[in-house]
């Protein structure tokens, strides 16, 4: 046993004691379980939206696109900075009606707006099937950096069973309160993880950050800016607008609103969290140190290039705390995915076809989900195969459909309908399924337009096509429905 | 008030988005880092800053000086 993994398995015991300790003192009713009673100050909201930005996607993913794809990368810091701002002023309108209605989840939030608890089980379907491959891919970065970080003497099979069960355990007895505790000791390791490797290997590579783009430059010219054609310009900012408006769409983000004890909190969030995510670019550094000196990680490979120029550098003992860091970049989200759709589906699937079901039932339900939810989760990690990369690519287009509706019931007055909210989700989502799975590009569906409007994102499409349904069969309907509107201020 | 603080708020959306046309290129160095990069981040600065600004002007944060 080398001290890597002596480290990592240290780590994955304090997050199983912190999990537990979590729960002290506190009734486990549905409430205190899923939103924490509502009571999070500043610091433990800030940590749980925080804990979606630094997941293994970005801990990996974000330094294995520097590598592979340059320029393009950087329109993961713009995302975060718009939507932060859209936070300042959605959330705490968000979080003071779901307070007043006593909501739990995501969907009680358009169940509510909309009295329809059929739409409450569409949101929920659609939130869970974007869910768990984003939580699969949580779980094959847990495989992978133990694999690595262990220098192969554990597999990444084992890896997954071990990191799904320290998860299962300590969301079914904690719930939100494990994930809170867990994320102070994750952005703790992390910030240390991502400023030391992301300043240490340029400057002991390449003696400096411009020494090293230079390096960069003259290898592969124009790589560290957007290219002409396909992830070009108009890529770019059609992209950060999309992601920023699915940013908070999440059923998990959304939920973690629910537990902060005042609206404050998310004002002072809105100026902290811009620059805290600049962490990211140390991120990135990491993989463009890696392009000339761990050269050869083709596609989807590049995602290790992290680990991979760190193995390279360093003794096993810091490879255990880089490795460390990475598996609680995947525990934190993870658990609060898995708390998440397990709420979805005991609360607004299984008593919303079941109203005779009591709070009490609902909780236990929720729980016993658990490890219902993570055991799909494994089974789709090893034999999801290609159809998960898709339903992955879906995911965030998916819950950006929920994004029409939802701004619309916060106005004063609201002119969407229930048909109308209806129709746009579901025919915004068949057009993000159709897309993806018929791999369309706005090019290949619309030939004849200049290039510029063919490099846009192509979520921008279901995106139109919700809107506009959503506002046709709402003025269609409008006059034999009644709109949810006038109760609104109950 | 609320205007202002809109506006403040529209900023780095136009300067963010707009500005990717004209800022995409490697040269000259921003911080040592490419030019589009330092260009994100300079925004992202900025952002924190006008957030910094809007919290002062809303009079929604003035009530209640609790936490």
């Amino acid at each position: 046993m080398n001290s890597a993994l002596i480290i990592i398995f240290a780590v994955m015991i304090l997050c199983i004691y912190l999990g537990i300790k979590a729960r002290k003192g506190k009734e486990m009713d549905l409430e205190q379980w899923t939103v924490g009673g509502r009571g999070f100050g500043t610091i433990f909201v800030f940590l749980l939206m925080a804990g979606e930005i630094y997941t293994t996607f970005t801990f990996l993913g974000g330094s294995g696109w520097a590598y592979g794809k340059g320029g393009p990368t950087f329109y993961i810091i713009g995302y975060g900075c718009l939507a932060y701002i859209m936070s300042y002023f959605l959330l705490p309108k968000i979080w003071r009606y779901a307070k007043d209605h006593n909501l739990m989840s995501q969907s009680d939030f358009f169940v509510s707006k909309y009295k329809s608890p059929y739409l409450g089980i569409l949101v929920s379907l659609v939130g869970v099937v974007a869910m768990i491959p984003y939580f699969v891919l949580q779980l094959k970065g847990l495989g992978i950096i133990v694999s690595e970080a262990s220098y192969g003497t554990i597999s990444p099979t084992v890896a997954i069973w071990i990191g799904l069960t320290v998860v299962t355990v300590y969301v079914m007895f904690s719930g939100i309160h494990g994930s809170a505790w867990t994320a102070v000791a994750k952005d703790i390791l992390i910030l240390i993880v991502v400023l030391f490797l992301g300043i240490y290997l340029p400057v002991h590579y390449y003696g400096g950050f411009q020494p090293m783009f230079e390096a960069v430059e003259s290898a592969k010219p124009g790589f560290l800016a957007l290219p002409d054609t396909g992830m070009s310009p108009s890529w770019f900012v059609t992209t950060v607008l999309l992601t920023a408006l699915g940013f908070y769409m999440w059923p998990h983000s959304f939920g973690s609103v629910y537990s902060a004890q005042n609206e404050k909190v998310f004002r002072k969030n809105a100026i902290i969290m811009p620059v805290y995510q600049l962490i990211l670019v140390f991120v990135f550094f990491v993989g463009f140190a890696a392009i000339l000196k761990v050269p050869g990680l083709e596609g989807p490979e590049g995602d290790l290039a992290l680990l991979r120029i760190s193995i390279a550098t360093f003794d096993p003992w810091i490879v255990g705390v880089i490795g460390a860091a990475g598996i609680l970049t995947a525990l934190v989200p993870g658990s609060m995915i898995l708390m998440s759709a397990a709420t979805l589906l005991a609360k607004n699937i299984y008593q919303a076809l079941n109203p005779k079901i009591t709070d009490q039932q609902v909780a236990k339900t929720a729980r016993y989900l658990v490890p219902v939810v993570a055991l799909i989760a494994v089974f789709f990690t090893f034999k999801g195969g290609n159809t998960l990369v898709t339903l992955l690519l879906m995911g965030y287009s998916l819950v950006t459909q929920l994004f029409p509706t939802l701004l619309f019931s916060l106005m004063k007055r609201n002119f969407v309908t229930k048909p109308g909210a209806f129709a746009g989700i579901l025919t915004g989502v068949a057009t993000v399924a159709y897309i993806t799975i018929s791999e369309s590009t706005i090019g290949s569906l619309f030939p004849f337009l200049p290039q510029a409007i063919k490099d846009f994102n192509v979520g921008i499409i279901a995106l139109i096509v919700n809107m506009v349904v959503l506002v046709v069969v709402s003025l269609v309907t409008r006059p034999i429905s009644v709109t949810s509107s006038k109760t609104e201020t109950a | 008030m609320r205007t202002l603080i809109k506006l403040l708020a529209m900023i780095p959306f136009v300067g963010l988005l707009g500005g990717t046309f004209f800022a995409n290129r490697v040269t000259p160095y921003l911080f040592g880092m490419p030019f589009l990069l330092g260009y994100c981040v300079i925004w992202v600065v900025i952002t924190t800053i006008l957030m910094m600004v809007i919290y002062k002007l809303d009079p929604k944060n003035k009530e209640g000086e609790a936490r």
